[in-house]
C-alpha cells in the first residue's frame, strides 16, 4: 500500500448524484468488497430498482436510505496502487451545510458536483465559498449527469464559465473541471469514450496524481496538550510537555518561547516511547523537555522565534461559518476553543455577511444558519494565533456554547 | 533513558501508519486534557489492544491515567480472557468488568434463548458509566467497519440515556475536538476512527504487539451455519443437519463467542495475516458477525440505544 495519504471531500447540491459518484468511484476502482456489493444488490432489488444503486454503498443511515439523501458526513477509506485515500462524502441539503464544513476542514481536495441539467446553483457557490474559505488547496468541478445532456460540450463549457466567474469572485485562483456521468461511469475511473472533446484526466486519475500545496514554512508551533509527570521510582523528576507539532520543525537544542507568558528556554529533548528524536516535523505527536524549570501548562504554545511571529492577543478579527439555528448577534458570549486553549469570549461586533448569490460582502447585524461573515471578538485571556491563511491549526478556532457545549461556529483568524 | 516498547522495525516504517499513530495519540491526550474521569473499553480484541498500546504510548513514561473496562457477555473465548488477565496485569492496568451475566441475574436485562448476547451489552455498559461517573469512554470502533460507524464523530456526545442521534451530531472541525457536555451526558471517543482493518494489522506487525492466539490460524472443530464457520463451544453446538469438521481457521474479529465466526485460513504469522487481509474480498463484519446481518440498519439501531 502506498504511503501517501490524500484527504478528499465531496460536496454537491441535492440530487446531483454525489453518493452515486462516490459509489461508482469505489466500485470501478475495485475496492468494494463482495459482501458489501451483495448487500447493495439485495437492497436495490427490495426497493424495486433496475440494477444496483451504488449510492447505497455510502448512504448508511436508515433515514438516508429511506429518503435517498445524504444527511451526515460519511468517511470512506480506500487505496489504489498509487495512493491511499480518506474520502469525506458530505450532504447537499442547505440545512446540513455544517457537515460540508466539517468535511472540508481537513481536506486536501474538494470535489464539487454540479448537475449538468441545472448548472451552477446557490449551493454550488456556497460549497465553493466553504472550500475556498477553509483553504482546501485543490478544487475539482465535477459536472455530473452528462449522460442526460447527450454528452454535449456546450453544456459543460457554459457551466465551467459560470463556475469560473464564482471562483474569481471568491479569489480561487485555479480549479479543475471534469465532465462525468456517475451512473454510467464515464470519466470516473475510466476515460469516457463518449466525450472525445474532453482531453483531460478521469476523476480517479486526477486524484491519484495531484500534489496538494503544503502550508507555507513557519517557525515551529507546539501547543501543549498535557504535562507528563510520572513521579515513579524510575522517573522521579521527569517533567515533559506532550503535544503535536502543528507547524514547522521542532529540533533538539532550539531556543523556544512559551506563550502567552513569554518565558524563554531551550528544547532539551524530544521524547517518544521508542526513543529520542533529533527533530519532529509538523504532525508528530511527541513529548518535549525544556532545559529550564519554567511554568508550562495545557493551553500554552511553545514556539521557535522567527518570522512570522505569532500574535498574542485578547482581540480577534475573524471570519466565521455560523453552524446553528440560533442567530449570532453582537454581545453573545461563548467559550473559544483554539489549539489546546479554552477561554471566554464576547462577540463585540458583526461586521459583514457574505451574500451567497452575489458573492459580495455586505454590512450585517446578525448571522443565521450557514452564513459566512466577519466578526470581532474580545477574550477574557490572551490566545496566541497566526492568520488562518498561514496556518490551518493556529489560525482556526471554534465558538462553543457554554452550557450545552454545542459547537456554534467555525472561526478563521484574519 | 530506556525505551518501554520494542522499537518499530525500520523496514516496516510506513509513513501512513506514523500519521495514524500521531493522530490517535493526539486524540487520546485530548481526552485527559478535557475530561475528569475517562475509561477505555477493552475486549481483548485486536482494535482495543491497539488502542491500549497507543494510550500507553501517549502518556509514557507515566502510567495509564485511567482504568480499562470489559463489557463481558460471559460467552468468551478462553484464549482472549487469558490474554486479558495476563497482559493487563503485566502492564499494571486497572480492569473493571461490567457483566452481562450479572445484569441477566439481577433482571436488568432479559436474555432470549438462542440469541446472541451482544445487544445485551448496552445496559451493563450504561450502568457502569453511570455508577463510575465516567465522562469519556474510549472505544476502538473504526469507521471502515460498518456503514453507520462511517458516520461517527471522533468525539461523539451521548445524552443522559446514552443515545446517539446521528442526524444531530456536532460538526467536528480540523483537529479541534470539542468534549464540552452537560452533566449526565458523556462523550464516546474513537481514536481509531481513520484506521482500516489492514492498518491495524500492519501496525501490530510494525510495533510487534502480541494478540490472542485465536487470531492466528489453528486447527479447530467447526461447523457451518448461515455461511459462517462457528466453533463447537459450550454455547454453540451443531444442530442435527450440521456436520463438524476439523479445519485450519482463524478469527478476524473477537466478540461474543455465540455470534463470531471464524474464517478458513492458514495465516500463522502477523505478516501472513497482513497479506491475507490485503487480498480479502469480504469485509470483516460481513465474514464474521451474525448480529450485523440481522437487517440493513442493525448496527445503527444498536448504536442509537447506546451500544458502542
Amino acid at each position: 500500500m502506498p504511503g501517501e495519504l490524500l484527504r478528499v471531500v465531496t460536496a454537491g447540491s441535492v440530487d446531483d448524484g454525489k453518493s452515486t459518484l462516490v459509489g461508482r468511484l469505489l466500485h470501478d476502482a475495485k475496492v468494494v468488497l463482495v459482501d458489501q456489493m451483495t448487500a447493495v444488490e439485495l437492497a436495490s432489488e427490495r426497493r424495486g430498482y433496475d440494477g444496483a444503486d451504488l449510492a447505497l454503498l455510502v448512504d448508511g443511515l436508515r433515514a438516508e436510505r429511506e429518503q435517498g439523501i445524504t444527511i451526515d458526513v460519511a468517511y470512506r477509506y480506500f487505496a489504489t496502487t498509487k495512493r491511499t485515500f480518506i474520502l469525506a462524502d458530505t450532504p447537499g441539503h442547505v440545512q446540513y451545510t455544517r457537515n460540508t464544513v466539517t468535511g472540508a476542514s481537513t481536506a486536501d481536495v474538494a470535489v464539487i458536483l454540479v448537475d449538468a441539467r441545472s448548472g451552477v446553483v446557490e449551493q454550488t457557490k456556497r460549497h465553493l465559498a466553504v472550500a475556498s474559505l477553509l483553504r482546501v488547496s485543490e478544487i475539482v468541478l465535477a459536472v455530473n449527469k452528462m449522460d442526460l445532456v447527450e454528452y454535449r460540450e456546450a453544456v459543460f463549457d457554459r457551466i465551467v464559465t459560470d463556475f469560473a466567474a464564482a471562483a474569481s469572485n471568491l479569489k480561487v485562483d485555479h480549479f479543475t473541471p471534469i465532465p462525468v456521468a456517475a451512473l454510467t461511469g464515464d470519466n470516473v475511473v475510466e476515460r469516457s469514450t463518449r466525450m472525445d472533446w474532453y482531453s483531460g484526466r478521469s476523476l480517479l486519475d486526477f486524484l491519484e496524481r495531484i500534489e496538494p500545496a503544503l502550508d507555507p514554512d513557519l517557525p515551529a508551533r507546539f501547543p501543549v496538550q498535557i504535562v507528563i509527570r510520572p513521579r515513579t521510582v524510575e522517573h522521579p523528576d521527569y517533567r515533559g510537555y506532550a503535544g503535536r507539532v502543528e507547524a514547522g520543525v521542532l529540533r533538539r537544542g532550539d531556543a523556544v518561547r512559551v506563550l502567552p507568558s513569554g518565558r524563554i528556554s531551550t528544547v532539551a529533548a524530544i521524547d517518544t516511547p521508542n526513543g529520542q528524536l533529533e527533530f519532529a516535523p509538523a504532525g508528530r505527536s511527541v513529548t518535549i523537555r525544556l532545559s529550564d524549570d519554567v511554568d508550562v501548562a495545557r493551553g500554552d504554545l511553545i514556539v521557535v522565534d522567527g518570522a512570522p511571529a505569532p500574535l498574542v492577543t485578547r482581540e480577534l478579527r475573524a471570519t466565521v461559518c455560523w453552524l446553528t439555528d440560533r442567530p449570532l448577534r453582537s454581545g453573545d458570549r461563548f467559550r473559544i476553543r483554539h489549539t489546546t486553549r479554552d477561554v471566554q469570549a464576547i462577540v463585540d461586533a458583526i461586521e459583514s455577511r457574505l451574500d451567497i448569490t452575489t458573492l459580495a460582502s455586505a454590512p450585517a447585524t446578525e448571522l443565521t444558519l450557514n452564513d459566512i461573515g466577519t466578526i470581532r471578538i474580545r477574550l477574557a485571556e490572551p490566545i496566541v494565533v497566526d492568520p488562518y491563511e498561514i496556518n490551518r491549526s493556529t489560525g482556526a478556532f471554534l465558538l462553543v456554547e457554554e452550557t450545552s457545549g454545542a459547537t456554534m461556529a467555525a472561526g478563521l483568524v484574519s | 533513558m530506556t525505551a518501554l516498547l520494542p522499537h518499530p522495525s525500520r523496514d516496516l516504517d510506513r509513513t501512513w501508519l506514523t500519521d495514524l499513530e500521531d493522530e490517535a495519540i493526539h486524540i487520546i491526550r485530548e481526552v485527559i486534557g478535557q475530561f475528569e474521569r475517562p475509561v477505555l473499553l477493552f475486549s481483548g480484541g485486536k482494535d482495543s489492544i491497539v488502542m491500549l498500546h497507543l494510550a500507553m504510548k501517549a502518556f509514557w513514561p507515566s502510567r495509564l491515567p485511567f482504568p480499562v473496562m470489559h463489557v463481558d457477555t460471559g460467552h468468551n473465548f478462553a484464549e482472549v480472557i487469558g490474554y486479558r488477565d495476563r497482559k493487563l496485569d503485566d502492564w499494571g492496568v486497572k480492569l473493571i468488568v461490567a457483566s452481562v451475566q450479572d445484569a441477566i441475574d439481577s433482571g436488568r436485562v432479559t436474555e432470549t434463548v438462542g440469541q446472541t448476547r451482544n445487544p445485551l451489552q448496552t445496559v451493563p455498559l450504561l450502568d457502569a458509566i453511570t455508577s463510575h461517573s465516567f465522562d469519556a469512554v474510549l472505544g476502538g470502533a473504526r469507521r471502515d467497519e460498518e456503514k453507520s460507524r462511517a458516520k461517527e464523530r471522533v468525539f461523539s456526545v451521548r445524552d443522559d440515556f446514552g443515545q446517539w442521534d446521528p442526524r444531530n451530531q456536532r460538526p467536528e472541525l480540523w483537529d479541534l475536538y470539542n468534549g464540552r457536555h452537560r452533566i449526565g451526558e458523556h462523550v464516546r471517543v474513537f481514536p481509531l476512527s481513520n484506521w482500516t482493518e489492514l492498518d491495524i494489522w500492519a501496525y501490530i506487525e510494525r510495533e510487534g504487539i502480541e494478540v490472542p492466539s485465536i487470531y492466528y490460524a489453528h486447527d479447530r472443530e467447526v461447523f457451518e451455519r448461515d455461511g459462517m464457520l462457528l466453533a463447537v463451544t459450550e454455547w454453540t453446538q451443531p444442530r442435527a443437519n450440521e456436520t463438524v469438521r476439523l479445519q485450519s481457521v482463524r478469527y478476524r474479529t473477537v466478540g461474543d463467542a455465540t455470534c463470531t465466526g471464524a474464517i478458513a485460513s492458514t495465516a500463522r504469522t502477523v505478516s501472513e495475516i497482513v497479506t491475507e487481509t490485503a487480498a480479502s474480498t469480504v469485509s470483516e463484519r460481513g465474514a464474521t458477525r451474525a448480529d450485523d446481518r440481522a437487517s440493513e440498519a442493525a448496527m445503527e439501531d444498536r448504536k442509537r440505544q447506546g451500544y458502542f
